[in-house]
């Protein structure tokens, strides 16, 4: 079974299908599919963002709330008067109004080439979203793309652990550590995730760390 | 909502971090009737923080419920005042605590004491470049104490910490081995060393060829098994990485939780309620004298609690944000330079010089526990500043940073933000590159302060504390001064390549800097220019003393927490030792 196939993406509690569509296109970019391993779409980078629209941080919980809103400079950081949920739903809907509109189709169903082009105005706010900046958007698209490939498995995304494997990231630490800390070897591990403790995947030794299985190199 | 008023204590402590933790451990075993009102709730360190949870690098750094609940209060910030402040809606660029133990219960463990010239920065320099040379919107100020006065108090405060270092100068006699430019202390630390990573004897390596003195920096994770001044035991560090801004569940960092909480808990006249936000200070007819505080509890209600004498330990922000809101001191005013509370606010500046290597691979993520190398030849007064043309100074350091996966990762410049090139990059940089860090002063300017906001307001419908804050040009001449030299160090380790993290010339609150906001309250000798005398006591409320960064005239290099540990101890003991015998100024 490769990644793709293992479908534990296929359950959505805040995205729609049109969105997840435009992100599983969208963050495939972002973090391609290479001879180093999967990319975002591949890692469940869409689930975890779907988790993570769903969890307080969606609807900013512990973020202050209260108005007047204004743009603000850069500096200022997050100003908008939407909550990440709204942000991802309107924009989503906007850009692929506008991608209809252009071109004919939804972005999911443009050409890779045309896809990336698209990003990159986004990134530099070239597009003119009528409720939202194109930019503000793909700032937070890329942040969360980041931190799905690369946090735990438990939220769902960085499935198979495949962006710890891709930084050679062990995971968990091991009760080894505070002797190899002063080594200059390199160290190699499978890697260890919260995940596969709270499961049971991993088990761990009287003082709660997991055990390493560790990767054998030709130096 | 229901009125109490409640029986008198002899003291109220506001805030349980660590001022308020050793404030009140200290008054309390006095014999003083103390009570801590904390608006975060209780956490216990074994069935709140355990493994594997706590190796949770997105909640920690990002989602933690044990930072500020922004969604009840937060600050307003602008870069100047021709801007409208806008609140910070995410946490950013620092993460102030919400819980029993306050922000150090996820800190770094970074534990140094200042330097004495940092203590007279304003004579030093005086006397070694003329007035002339500090710039003319700069309120650059001594501290009202010296170093021999306090240096008793780190010490005390390195004995509830458990903090491990090597000295380099014990009673006047520099010692191999540790910073030669360090203060002269009276004992040895605590707990040994730290030994030297991978990186670190590298940096050390470079650092020596090119005249620097290369040593362990202090840490407050414990080195060894350690029992500490009020008797709580404190466990060998794992080095497991997860550790700033992470809780740790070895009970290896020393903070509030391990360290004093469970001693504190033994105390008979303490008692702690959580869940209480402290709204103002109550004062008397004469405003002079603190009656006690009011507070929201935990339902909803108004409760009085009077009490002899008042401590604020709530950190900058709240410290200096309830003296604005009970009406005590005089508002700084920008315009006029009139005023006080509010003045000096001031931050840290930093920055890295990263190194790259195709030929050697670390082990990036062991370490955590602030395993560093440091020098220290750019700190205090060491370098002559005058021909280089800016006041102030930093300390250098390579870390066993335990670098997680999300915030740690680097790549050399040029690479693109995201795409198949900048996976390749970082799929090959993350084990192949050390940093170089820098952690430098910051000074306080006339333009740079704090006040209430005019619009936005908390949970309670009070104003917000206002920021507004900018980097200097005197800070960003040390700051290119200081990343040529590491770059010179970073080309003495003769990597592939060297990238550098700038920030920009201006201050933005989004992405982590640094939890060392300083100044608002500050202390010194003169009343005009300060809220607190040496003893962090009111000059204008002989009973109320707010003990903080809020009293830092500006920022040393050297990172905030022990000095506010120690600060905590020595106002302790005035009040103890003096003010409870004889009520009223201390000066
Ligand atoms: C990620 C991180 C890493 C850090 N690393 C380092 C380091 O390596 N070295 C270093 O020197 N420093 C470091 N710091 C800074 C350090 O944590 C602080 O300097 C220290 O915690 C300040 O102690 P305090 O007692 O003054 O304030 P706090 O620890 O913030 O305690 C104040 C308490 O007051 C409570 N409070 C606030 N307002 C009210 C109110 N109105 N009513 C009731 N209660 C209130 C708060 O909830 C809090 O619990 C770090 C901070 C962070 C976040
Ligand atoms: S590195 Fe050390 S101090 Fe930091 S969390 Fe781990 S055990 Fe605790």
């Amino acid at each position: 079974m490769t990644l793709s196939d293992n479908l534990i993406g296929a359950s959505y509690v805040y995205l729609l299908e049109p969105e997840v569509r435009f992100l599983e296109a969208a963050v495939e970019h972002l973090i391609p599919t290479d001879e180093l391993g999967p990319g975002a779409r591949d890692a469940g980078v869409v689930v975890y963002i779907d988790r993570q629209l769903a969890s307080s941080w969606g609807v900013h919980g512990r973020m202050y709330r209260g108005g007047p809103w204004m743009e603000g400079t850069p500096q200022q950081g997050y100003q908008s008067r939407f909550t990440p949920q709204e942000v991802y739903r309107i924009a989503i809907s906007e850009i692929d109004q506008h991608c209809k509109t252009a071109f004919g189709r939804p972005f999911a169903q443009l050409a890779g080439d045309r896809q990336l082009r698209l990003l990159k105005q986004l990134e530099k706010d070239e597009i003119a979203l009528p409720s939202l900046s194109s930019k503000f958007f793909f700032d937070l698209l890329w942040r969360n793309t980041d931190e799905g490939y690369f946090a735990d498995p438990l939220y769902g995304g960085n499935r198979d652990k495949v962006g710890w494997k891709l930084l050679g990231f062990p995971g968990l630490p091991t009760s080894e550590y505070r002797r190899l800390v002063t080594s200059s070897e390199p160290y190699h591990a499978e890697p260890v995730s919260v995940l596969d403790v709270q499961t049971g995947k991993v088990p761990v030794d009287a003082e709660g760390f997991p055990k390493h299985v560790i990767i054998k190199r030709d130096r | 909502m229901s009125n109490t008023k409640l029986k008198s204590v002899d003291v109220v402590v506001v805030g349980s971090g660590v001022v308020g933790s050793i404030m009140s451990m200290e008054l309390a075993s006095a014999g003083l009737s103390v009570v801590c009102l904390e608006r975060g709730r209780s956490f216990d360190v074994n069935t709140d923080f355990y493994k594997p949870n706590v190796y949770d690098e997105l909640k920690f750094d990002r989602h933690s419920d044990i930072f500020q609940n922004l969604a009840r209060d937060t600050i307003t910030f602008r870069n100047n005042n021709a801007q409208t402040a806008l609140p910070m809606r995410e946490m950013g660029a620092f993460k102030p605590g919400e819980m029993v133990g306050g922000t150090a219960v996820h800190w770094g463990g970074n534990a140094r004491r200042f330097l004495p010239h940092d203590f007279e920065m304003r004579s030093r320099i005086e006397q070694r470049y003329g007035k002339s040379f500090i710039p003319e919107d700069c309120n650059l100020q001594d501290w009202g104490i010296t170093w021999d006065e306090v240096e008793p108090y780190y010490d005390q405060f390195e004995h509830i910490f458990g903090v491990g270092g090597k000295s380099g100068n014990l009673n006047g006699e520099i010692q191999a081995g540790g910073n030669p430019h360090e203060g002269s202390r009276s004992r040895e630390y605590p707990n040994p060393p730290t030994r030297p990573s991978y990186e670190g004897r590298l940096f050390a390596d470079a650092a020596s060829s090119l005249g620097y003195v290369p040593f362990q920096g202090p840490t407050a994770a414990m080195t060894q098994d350690y029992r500490n001044l009020y008797r709580v035991q404190m466990l060998e560090c794992a080095r497991g990485g997860f550790c700033s801004s992470h809780v740790c569940a070895q009970g290896a960092k020393a903070n509030p939780l391990t360290s004093v909480h469970p001693a504190l808990a033994r105390q008979p006249t303490f008692e702690l309620r959580p869940l209480c936000n402290v709204l103002r200070v109550n004062k008397d007819s004469t405003g002079k004298k603190a009656t006690g505080v009011t507070y929201i509890d935990a339902r909803g209600n108004e409760v009085e609690q009077p009490g002899s004498i008042v401590v604020l330990g709530a950190y900058c922000f709240s410290n200096t944000r309830l003296l604005l809101l009970s009406g005590i001191g005089i508002p700084y005013d920008p315009r006029t330079g009139k005023g006080v509370v509010g003045r000096n606010y001031s931050y840290q500046q930093g920055g890295s010089v990263h190194v790259f290597f195709d030929d050697r691979e670390f082990n990036p993520f062991i370490g955590g526990g602030q395993l560093n190398t440091s020098i220290d030849e750019f700190n205090g007064d060491v370098i002559d500043r005058g021909p280089l043309g800016f006041i102030g100074c930093a300390y250098v350091n390579t870390s066993a940073r335990g670098a997680a996966p999300i915030k740690g990762k680097v790549v050399p410049p040029g690479t693109p933000r995201w795409g198949g090139e900048w996976k390749k990059a970082v799929a090959h940089n993350y084990r192949r590159n050390m940093a170089i860090t820098i952690h430098g002063t910051c000074l306080s300017y006339q333009h740079n302060y704090l006040d209430l906001d005019p619009t936005y307001k908390d949970a309670y419908g009070l104003p917000l504390l206002r920021m507004t804050f900018d980097w200097n040009d005197n800070e960003l001449r040390m700051m290119k001064y200081l990343d040529e030299r590491c770059t010179e160090i970073g080309r003495a380790l003769n990597g592939s390549g060297l990238g550098g993290k700038n920030k920009g010339t201006h201050f933005g609150i989004t992405g982590y800097q640094s939890t060392h906001n300083v100044g608002g309250a500050v202390m010194g000798s003169n009343p005009w220019t300060s809220v607190v005398n040496k003893y962090m006591q009111s000059w204008d409320v002989s009973n109320l003393f707010v003990v903080g960064g809020s009293a830092f005239p500006q920022n040393p290099a050297n990172g905030p927490t022990e000095t506010i540990g120690m600060l905590a101890c020595w106002a302790a003991d005035a009040i103890k030792e003096n003010y409870v015998r004889n009520p009223g100024s201390l000066v």
